[in-house]
């Protein structure tokens, strides 16, 4: 498989406030993203992941390293509109980046942004609100709808400008549960059925368990690198850095700790049902 | 208690004046404007009236919705008139006290009403049947010879579209803060007017921060979304004149014509 996003040793710090010294977000972060695949960046408030999502689309320029998204290197003036069309990018408020007062005019801002042709922008519209089932809502005006619902507006306005990767930070961060639940099968099926290449910031376990890969962050360094299963298989790691694992791993590790001998790798309560059935019939 | 504001209000429907170009809607407001303002003569305001009756009739528009948008110009309606019939000299009608009434002032007030009353009840027509949108959209096309001339057009345009989709969040926003800082004993009902003005502190103050961070995260997410101003831009909706625009701008130029020669025949 080719490469979406790769990242290799950047450096960032943002401007230091007045009489405050200034901390580097990273420093010689290397990260490299498979076209095609799901994967969570997981991390608390301050691990700076929202600062590197926005490397990935050429909102922020790394200060030492390169970031390049499909082989187009990010800090390249003349390819900034690819890059942004390439990669697009999904914030956590949706009412701050809806920019009309009707739905489908909404949605179609990106296409007419790229000059898309008027018959072929409709389309698209249609399309992407079909992609993420809003296509009853497009003559709504957004501020009538849910939360989800607004979501899934700003996600089809993202895939009305055809990108190959979408890079979502903290989606669901401002969505209630059954909102959340909407956005998080929404971008899956993106991924599953579209091929899209998925970036999902996150600071919900539950969410980055979804995904093929999961990237865990603290202080601007990677500190954990593998599937959810490797990744949340080890609950002392996670913990060293302020992050629980799911409460089936939490629990699995507790009668471990207590002797029982137990895999740490059960991410569903059936496999964690299934694991302390068969310690205890041994 | 914000919820009934009503900015640029638009009654979706289907009949004539609603399928109007917006473009013709707009300059068909224009000339009624001017048209307007060169009546001098009851024949000529009977004539514009006409024009604006018909217009209300085809929008099925109901009469008590315009009327309604009346009131909090009621005042100044009311004020201008009194104005008029007091202090326009000519021959006697009435005289108590320090006041006298004319004719020609009752004549003037009765024409300035009129005027006023027909100018508000035109353009609440076009915002009451033209969504702003399409509004917004009009007005770029119509002033895009401007940008010759370097006005910013796409940028107030889009300006314009952005204030418009952010009203109701504001809104909704100011009643959140206003319920937030009641929660915390504010007293925005009592005291004189000083005071009151003074309670709104607490209001403005997180209403425009909050603004300015969402108008900083719009900034980033249209960036995001590959907006690079107006240059090299497309429609998903197309506006194309039709017939029935050519006829309606067509009668708009018969109305101003037939108040023109009025005018000069002295009627």
């Amino acid at each position: 498989m080719s490469t979406a996003i790769s990242a290799e040793n950047i450096t960032f710090q943002y401007e230091p406030q007045e009489g405050k010294l200034a901390v580097p977000v990273f420093e010689d972060l290397s990260l490299s993203i498979e076209a095609g695949s799901f994967v969570a960046v997981l991390g608390h408030n301050g691990s700076g992941k929202s600062t590197l999502a926005k490397h990935f689309n050429a909102i922020l320029l790394p200060q030492g390293g390169s970031v390049a998204v499909f082989g187009m290197d990010t800090a390249d003036e003349d390819l900034l509109l690819d890059v942004r069309r390439t990669v697009g990018m999904v914030f956590q408020n949706p009412d701050n980046q809806i920019v009309s007062n009707v739905v489908e005019e909404d949605v179609a801002f990106a296409p007419e942004n790229l000059g898309v042709a008027p018959p072929e922008i409709r389309a698209r519209v249609d399309d992407a609100l079909r992609q993420v089932g809003m296509y009853e809502f497009r003559e709504h005006a957004p501020h009538l709808l849910s939360g989800g619902q607004k979501q899934r507006i700003a996600i089809a306005g993202v895939i009305a400008m055809r990108p190959k990767c979408i890079v979502l930070d903290e989606p669901t961060a401002m969505l209630d549960p059954q909102g959340r639940q909407e956005v998080l099968s929404t971008i899956s099926a993106l991924c599953r059925e579209h091929g899209i290449t998925v970036v999902l910031i996150t600071h919900h376990m539950t969410e980055a368990a979804l995904a093929d890969r999961v990237v865990v962050m603290a202080e601007g360094r990677i500190i954990a690198d593998g599937t959810p299963r490797e990744v949340f298989s080890q609950p002392e790691r996670l913990s060293a850095v302020g992050l629980c694992a799911p409460q089936t791993v939490e629990l699995l590790y507790a009668l471990d700790q207590a002797g029982c001998g137990l895999p740490l790798d059960a991410l569903s309560v059936e496999e964690c049902a299934d694991a302390i059935y068969r310690c205890f019939s041994r | 208690m914000l919820k009934d504001v009503t900015l640029g209000q638009y009654f979706p429907g289907d009949t004539v004046v609603h399928r109007l170009d917006p473009r013709t809607k707009l300059i068909l407001v224009i000339v009624y404007i001017v048209a307007l303002f060169c009546a001098k003569s009851y024949v000529s305001y009977a004539v514009v009236a006409a024009f604006l009756i018909l217009c209300m009739c085809l929008s099925r528009i109901r009469l008590r919705v315009i009327v309604k948008g009346l009131k909090p110009l009621l005042l100044i309606i009311v004020l201008t008139g009194l104005l008029n019939m007091f202090y326009t000299p000519g021959r006697e009608l009435v005289h108590f006290w320090i006041f006298t009434i004319t004719w020609e002032g009752l004549r003037n007030a009765v024409f300035m009403i009129s005027r006023i009353v027909m100018l508000i009840f035109g353009t609440f027509l076009l915002t009451y049947t033209t969504s702003p949108i399409a509004l917004t959209d009009a007005m770029e096309l119509l002033m895009s010879p401007l940008k010759r001339i370097k006005v910013p057009v796409h940028e107030l345009s889009m300006m314009m579209c952005i204030a418009l989709r952010f009203i109701p969040t504001l809104i909704s926003e100011t009643d959140k803060i206003i319920s937030a800082q009641k929660a915390r004993g504010a007293d925005f009902e009592s005291g004189n007017l000083i005071r009151r003005a003074k309670a709104l502190i607490p209001i403005l103050v997180p209403l425009f921060i909050s603004a300015f961070r969402r108008a900083d995260e719009l900034a980033v997410a249209m960036e995001s979304r590959c907006y690079h101003g107006g240059k090299g831009r497309t429609r998903m909706k197309q506006l194309r004149m039709a017939g029935r625009d050519y006829l309606a701008l067509a009668f708009g130029i018969l109305l101003l014509a037939a108040v023109i020669v009025l005018r000069k025949l002295g009627l």
